[in-house]
């Protein structure tokens, strides 16, 4: 194989799609981004603006030419304006999502719902008493519509505080309000940004960034983490349960539909519509063996970790699905979603079907999706990719051989079960030393980082180090393709990680969900730290983004740093035009809010970072 | 010997020319790197605009320079083979007689010393870096022959269509 294809991804299935990409004159996102180099350096710096039409305005990073926009904006300024304006996009995308959902549990409650169900009611409880809402007497229908109600209000109200950011200890409440960042409202703190970063409100870059963190905590302790309760209570908390992942995954003689985006609101139907005796007859009428359905991204990761819904890839797979020549139907919803996917269909009989009202692909079918019909809209779309199955041509089918075991499903509430129903004997092997720390390795793809190179070498780095990981999103899927999430992959660990591993019968890396699931991360730090009696900020605890790409994972890094936890990005942000907010970020943060963001592109070193500010918290925690 | 050409109608101003060309006269060439280096990075072309119109000017390495003309201390020479028009920091007293003589103005100075910089066509790149950064292809690296010839085969195309027109009618 050709040595740019093996520079592109290390994963083998990858590897040989690209190879067929190349063969068939097929353009990916690696073409793409090699065709946009070199890439603007205003832009990697962040020192462009387009916020007013007297511009746009560039800084001279080498202070030859303008040092000021044409409203005087320093770089400053400029850095930290686009940096917030990322922000507001990240918390956005969750909460919207986050809303969509606890719409869906309003329309369910009210009876509405085109076929959901609340399908754990002891969480609806347990979220209810958290809003105050009155449980006696009352029927799980009208608990439920009040907790929807209650998480809806959260985005519209103009004061806080949001219900659960209180679930974080008191030390790191009592700090946000003291910096006056203790988040208000949702929507509130996204729409300041952008009042904020407006052309001639907020010049100053504390105050800028300080906001930035607001918005950030509205989205993990707010927007992220109702999506995540909310949807745990419509389609259940995740349990471990066993799958397989990457491209290996598609069969040859089923019709194989894909799954891609992010609510499970659509999948969660498309994979019960997949299950209908009659669109399974109708597969087998048309020379099907039966209706496979697979996953990318964290649509993938939600279905995979309540059902074991097999994944096809992460984010950098999308295209190569498609060039397997085997996919019946793409069906997406909203983010992370290629607009490219529609021209490269054209070219299979593969139907690239988009459904949400807030995402349109030219070139797409559109067949839209709504809570009320849900059911019955997934059986029309798993019905069109049936029906397209008798149109795949043998010929450009190939699917890779690639796939690797996985246990997933690791909520904060399966953890707890797993460690007996406290959090006592994870506790006990962390201050032992057996378990040194815990790192959140999360996160996107990125053409600029070799394919999932990033996310499994600082894994497996941590893991030898003892260091449990907890993984989300595209790392997860990286590190399941891996095989990093057997119960197994323990010999990999150190063996005091190892022992705690195989004592318990878990992978030495923990699948806890989507993107908007980090927000299980956050709960569980919260918890450790209670427990504890100490601030997150203490904790051996570290969060890492190996190949991030997205606004969201910017608004992650930011919300991860302002609860206390250290945060190593792979890719270079767009700050470092401004040497004073890349300072506050990297430096100055940790003495307001305890901990700050460090970037190291090689993995191996950024697994250092990590291992070393574990060893110095756990030094000064006296462990 | 390959040129420098400029596509008059290309240009839209985004500066990245001037970015990539500071970047690769640093040590570390590497804009992240460059950044905290001394003496600070200069870029050797410039983007001027005259009313709508943009367009990046750079050395010409004109033959007999008048730079190297009236270079007293033999800091500008002419290669004898490729003719590229370099400048000697070592030998240079800052008099600023190549900038009073150079018909485009791009001979820059250095921030820390009183020194001038120019174009050097980037000889450890096979494209010099503004041409690479281009992203309209503004700016070509070619034989001076093979740009002519495609101003020949676009206005070829022009004076045939003009013509076909005048037929129609």
């Amino acid at each position: 194989m050709k040595e740019e294809i093996l520079q592109r991804s290390i994963d083998p299935a990858a590897q040989v799609m690209l190879a067929v990409a190349e063969k068939e004159h097929l353009e990916t996102a690696w073409d793409r981004f090699e065709k946009q180099q070199p890439q603007c350096g205003f832009g990697e710096l962040g020192v462009c603006c387009r916020h007013c039409n007297m511009g746009p305005c560039r800084i001279d990073p080498f202070g030859e030419g303008p040092a000021r926009g044409v409203c005087g904006a320093t770089a400053d300024i400029m850095v930290a304006r686009g940096l917030l304006r990322m922000i507001a996009a990240g918390a956005a995308a969750h909460s919207d999502h986050a809303r969509d959902v606890a719409h869906t549990l309003k329309l369910t409650a009210e009876g509405k719902g085109g076929g959901y169900a609340i399908k754990d009611e002891a969480k609806l409880r347990r979220l209810a008493e958290e809003y105050g809402i009155p449980l006696d007497g009352r029927s799980t229908q009208e608990i439920a519509l009040d907790v929807a109600h209650a998480a809806l209000a959260e985005f519209g109200q103009q004061e806080g505080p949001i219900r659960f950011t209180r679930r974080a200890p008191a030390r790191r409440v009592d700090t946000w309000q003291k910096l006056g960042i203790d988040p208000r409202g949702i929507d509130r703190e996204i729409v300041e940004i952008m009042h904020r970063t407006h052309m001639g409100v907020d010049n100053d870059y504390v105050n800028l960034i300080l906001h930035g963190l607001r918005a950030s905590l509205a989205d993990g302790w707010g927007g992220s983490m109702i999506a995540t309760e909310l949807q745990d209570v419509l389609f259940g908390t995740p349990q471990p349960v066993r799958s397989e992942a990457n491209l290996g995954v598609l069969k040859a003689d089923q019709v194989n539909i894909i799954v891609h985006g992010h609510e499970p609101i659509l999948s969660e139907m498309i994979v019960a519509a997949a299950q209908d005796p009659e669109l399974v007859a109708l597969a087998k009428e048309v020379g099907a063996q039966g209706i496979n359905v697979a996953g990318i991204c964290c649509t993938g990761n939600e279905v995979l970790m309540r059902h074991g819904i097999p994944v096809a890839g992460n984010f950098l797979q999308q295209e190569l699905a498609i060039i397997t020549g085997a996919v019946e139907a793409m069906i997406v919803d909203v983010q992370c979603i290629f607009p490219a996917l529609a021209d490269l269909s054209s070219c299979f009989h593969t139907k690239f079907i988009s459904t949400s009202p807030k995402a349109k692909f030219p070139g797409a079918t559109h067949m839209e999706f709504h809570e009320e019909t849900a059911y019955d809209t997934a059986k029309a779309i798993v019905r069109t990719a049936v029906e397209n199955y008798p149109r795949r041509n043998p010929a450009r089918v190939h699917i890779p051989d690639e796939k690797s075991e996985c246990m997933v499903g690791f909520s904060v509430e399966a953890i707890l079960a797993a460690l007996g129903g406290s959090l006592d004997p994870l506790l006990g092997a962390i201050k032992s030393g057996a378990i040194q720390g815990i790192a959140g390795v999360v996160g996107c793809n990125n053409p600029k980082v070799q394919h999932d190179y990033g996310h499994i070498n600082m894994v497996k780095e941590l893991i030898r180090n003892n260091i449990l990981v907890v993984t989300t999103g595209c790392n997860a899927q990286a590190c399941a393709k891996a095989g990093l999430l057997r119960p197994e992959a323990a010999e990999l660990a150190g063996d005091g990680l190892k022992g705690v591993c195989q004592a318990l019968g878990v992978p030495p890396v923990l699948h806890m969900g989507s993107c908007v699931d980090i927000s299980r991360i956050l709960v569980a730090c919260a918890a450790i730290a209670n427990t504890m009696g100490v601030d997150i900020s203490d904790l051996p605890v570290a969060g890492a983004a190996p190949e991030w790409m997205s606004e969201k994972a910017v608004s992650i890094g930011a919300y991860v740093v302002a609860s206390g936890i250290f945060t190593v990005l792979g890719t270079v942000p767009p700050v470092l035009g401004s040497s004073n907010v890349t300072q506050l970020l990297t430096a100055g943060a940790e003495g307001v809010v305890g901990a700050r963001f460090a970037v190291e592109p090689d993995p191996f070193k950024a697994a250092r970072l990590i291992v070393d500010h574990i060893t110095a918290k756990r030094a000064a925690l006296g462990i | 010997m390959k040129e420098i050409f400029v596509r008059l109608d290309r240009c839209v101003g985004c500066h990245s020319c001037e970015l990539a060309c500071a970047v690769e006269h640093s040590a570390a060439k590497s804009l992240f790197a460059a950044l905290a280096e001394a003496p600070v990075p200069r870029k050797r072309l410039y983007v001027e605009q005259v009313l709508t119109h943009k367009l990046p000017l750079l050395c010409r390495h004109c033959e007999d320079a008048p730079c190297v003309r009236v270079c007293r201390t033999g800091a500008m020479s002419q290669d004898a083979v490729s003719r590229i028009v370099t400048h000697d920091p070592e030998r240079c007293i800052g008099c600023w007689m190549c900038t009073m003589v150079c018909p485009y103005g791009v001979i820059g100075r250095q921030l820390e010393r009183r020194i001038a910089v120019k174009c050097d066509r980037c000889p450890d790149r096979e494209e010099p870096a503004c041409v690479t950064a281009c992203p309209t292809r503004a700016l070509l690296y070619m034989e001076e022959e093979d740009f002519s010839e495609r101003m020949r085969r676009v206005a070829a195309a022009e004076v045939v269509e003009g013509y076909g027109r005048a037929q129609a009618v």
